[in-house]
């Protein structure tokens, strides 16, 4: 594969560096961190700060969630990889307008652990920290492992809903109840259709045969639960929605948001296709959908395939996710 | 045995990071087969870092040192790595609280203090394959010789050769935990990075001891 590429090892620094040249009316970054990403509407005083971080490599995820009513700052890791303790840290400082700051971040080993020593650096300065880890990877781990599970596209909505309802002033506990609320209504499912590759590496660290797909691939190509014949994408979507609803039990007349994501490499337009099949699968389930997401939302450097997650709303949850907010990626 | 003074903890600092920024190649051949490549440069610069934060620190107690060490590590490196060598770092801090002076068979009893903070933190278990892989039987083989009274030289000996053995056994080991987790039984066949890395730390400890003792190798320092 091809790519429009200077020296690897400055990828995510240069990454970074047009990001916030091309969205400098929402955000800029720290002063005091390289890695650090900040909406230019934080810290707010008396607001509680939303702050998160991952890996490079997902773009628009994760710094492309920063602005209003949104993510207030973003560690920066190296591509597929945690940051530092520091940068979530310096993040959490960035974000603090002295209400707490609460930390929405995915349920991978490093991120774990960085934000945890991150939480105890600034503890240090008298801010408090209150966590929320995603895990709506249906396929990750079974439904009774659910602590196990890896978060993916499902960490857009905790955003969405925990920044809006610190937009609104609640507290750090309600902004934390209302970001796991959100995260325990998302169920997420990938589907593989094609390797991604380490720019650093030069070749896929992992291979999806011809013809072959490979059904709940993870975000960094972890390995999926099946790989078989790839079918029509009316099979997949129908395949993606049953994944999903089994793991969901949804009374009939829920209503969803529901996000198609493309993984980096699949054409928008195909997107479009299993979206149109997806909505009437789950109206065929007696599901309604108030707001639907499709587009290149959370990748996964140029994989081909897509994300499906569900979210089940409530009037709270609804109210949140419809909250008028700006960044440069929702 | 002559103490230890803080500038030759600094220089076994320096030391390693040199070792592990000349295996970064071939880190980053066995890390770009299941993890992002970088694992070689990451602790090369993370161990870079601490000589940097530490080299000024004449007078501090060796407990200090390390949890400055500790800091430095953990403000450079992320994924997991950063926070595993920090807390084993930490964790030698907190064993050597009290101690004004350090001998060498301190610098063997880093690598309990180091395996059991990663440990802590990391939680994974023997056969995960991960660096505990390694660290796990070095910590093992060091307090053992150590408390068969053996010189320290040979007791950092004894743990890297088990440091050797348990990171050759990752290679049929598949990776339940941490990053390498990602590709499950795509992990098979390879030998974890990071229990290679500790396996190039564990050998540049040795190589200093051994140089101290007058054998050569620590000359370079």
């Amino acid at each position: 594969m091809q790519r429009f590429l200077n020296d690897p090892d400055d990828l995510v620094d240069e990454t970074v560096a047009g990001f916030v040249k091309a969205h400098r009316d929402l955000v800029h970054l720290s002063p005091e961190n390289a890695r650090v990403v900040v909406s230019n509407f934080a810290p707010e005083a008396g607001r509680v700060g939303i702050v998160t971080g991952g890996g490079s490599g997902h773009e628009p995820a994760f710094i492309g969630y920063t602005g209003r009513n949104l993510v207030d700052a973003v560690a920066v890791g190296e591509i597929f990889s945690s940051p530092t303790a520091k940068s979530f840290a310096d993040a959490i400082k960035a974000a603090n307008g002295g209400a707490g700051v609460a930390v929405l971040y995915g349920n991978y080993a490093g991120d774990n652990m960085n934000v945890k020593m991150a939480a105890r650096m600034v503890a240090k300065d008298g801010i408090e920290v209150a966590t929320v880890v995603a895990n709506d990877d249906v396929c990750s781990a079974p439904a009774t492992e659910r602590e196990k599970r890896r978060g993916v596209a499902g960490e857009i909505f905790m955003w969405k809903i925990g920044g809006a309802k610190a937009a609104t002033g609640a507290p750090l506990a309600e902004v934390q109840a209302a970001a796991q609320k959100a995260i325990d209504a998302c169920r997420s499912v990938g589907v593989g259709l094609g390797p991604c590759t380490l720019p650093a590496v030069g070749h896929p660290n992992f291979q999806i045969a011809a013809g072959q797909m490979e059904v709940g691939i993870g975000h960094h190509g972890e390995p999926g639960t099946r790989v078989e014949a790839l079918r029509t994408a009316r099979d997949v979507a129908d395949d993606m929605v049953r994944l999903v609803m089994e793991d969901h039990a949804l009374p009939a007349g829920t209503e969803l948001a529901v996000l198609v994501s493309g993984l980096g490499a699949t054409p928008v337009n195909e997107l479009y296709v299993l979206y149109d099949r997806i909505e009437s699968q789950l109206a065929g389930l007696g599901m309604t959908v108030h707001r639907a997401f499709v587009g290149n939302y959370f990748t996964s450097l140029e994989m081909v395939g897509a994300t499906l997650t569900v979210m089940a709303l409530d009037d709270e949850l609804k109210a949140l996710l419809d909250m008028d907010c700006a960044s440069p990626a929702l | 045995m002559d103490n230890i003074t803080n500038r030759q903890i600094t220089d076994i600092f320096r030391l390693i990071a040199l070792r592990l920024s000349e295996a970064r190649v071939e880190l980053g051949a066995l890390d770009g087969a299941i993890g992002d490549a970088d694992h070689g440069n990451s602790m090369a610069e993370g161990f870079a870092a601490v000589v940097r934060a530490t080299s000024a620190m004449i007078d501090a107690s060796p407990s200090e040192l390390f949890m400055v060490a500790a800091r430095s590590f953990h403000s450079e490196v992320g994924a997991t790595t950063g926070p595993l060598y920090a807390s084993a770092m930490m964790a030698a801090g907190r064993d050597l609280d009290g101690k004004t002076v350090l001998t060498a068979s301190d610098i063997v009893s880093l690598l309990p203090s180091f395996a059991r903070g990663i440990a802590e933190r990391g939680k994974a278990q023997a056969g995960d394959k991960t660096m505990m892989d390694a660290w796990g039987p070095a910590a093992r083989a060091a307090a053992e010789a150590l408390k068969a009274g053996l010189p320290a030289q040979h007791c950092m000996a004894r743990a890297e050769r088990a440091a050797r053995e348990g990171c050759d056994s990752t290679r049929a080991m598949v990776a339940s935990v941490g990053r390498a987790a990602r590709l499950g039984a795509r992990s098979l066949g390879h030998v974890d990075p990071g229990a290679a890395s500790a396996v190039i730390i564990i050998a540049a400890l040795q190589e200093w001891l051994a140089g101290r003792d007058g054998t050569g190798a620590g000359d370079r320092v």
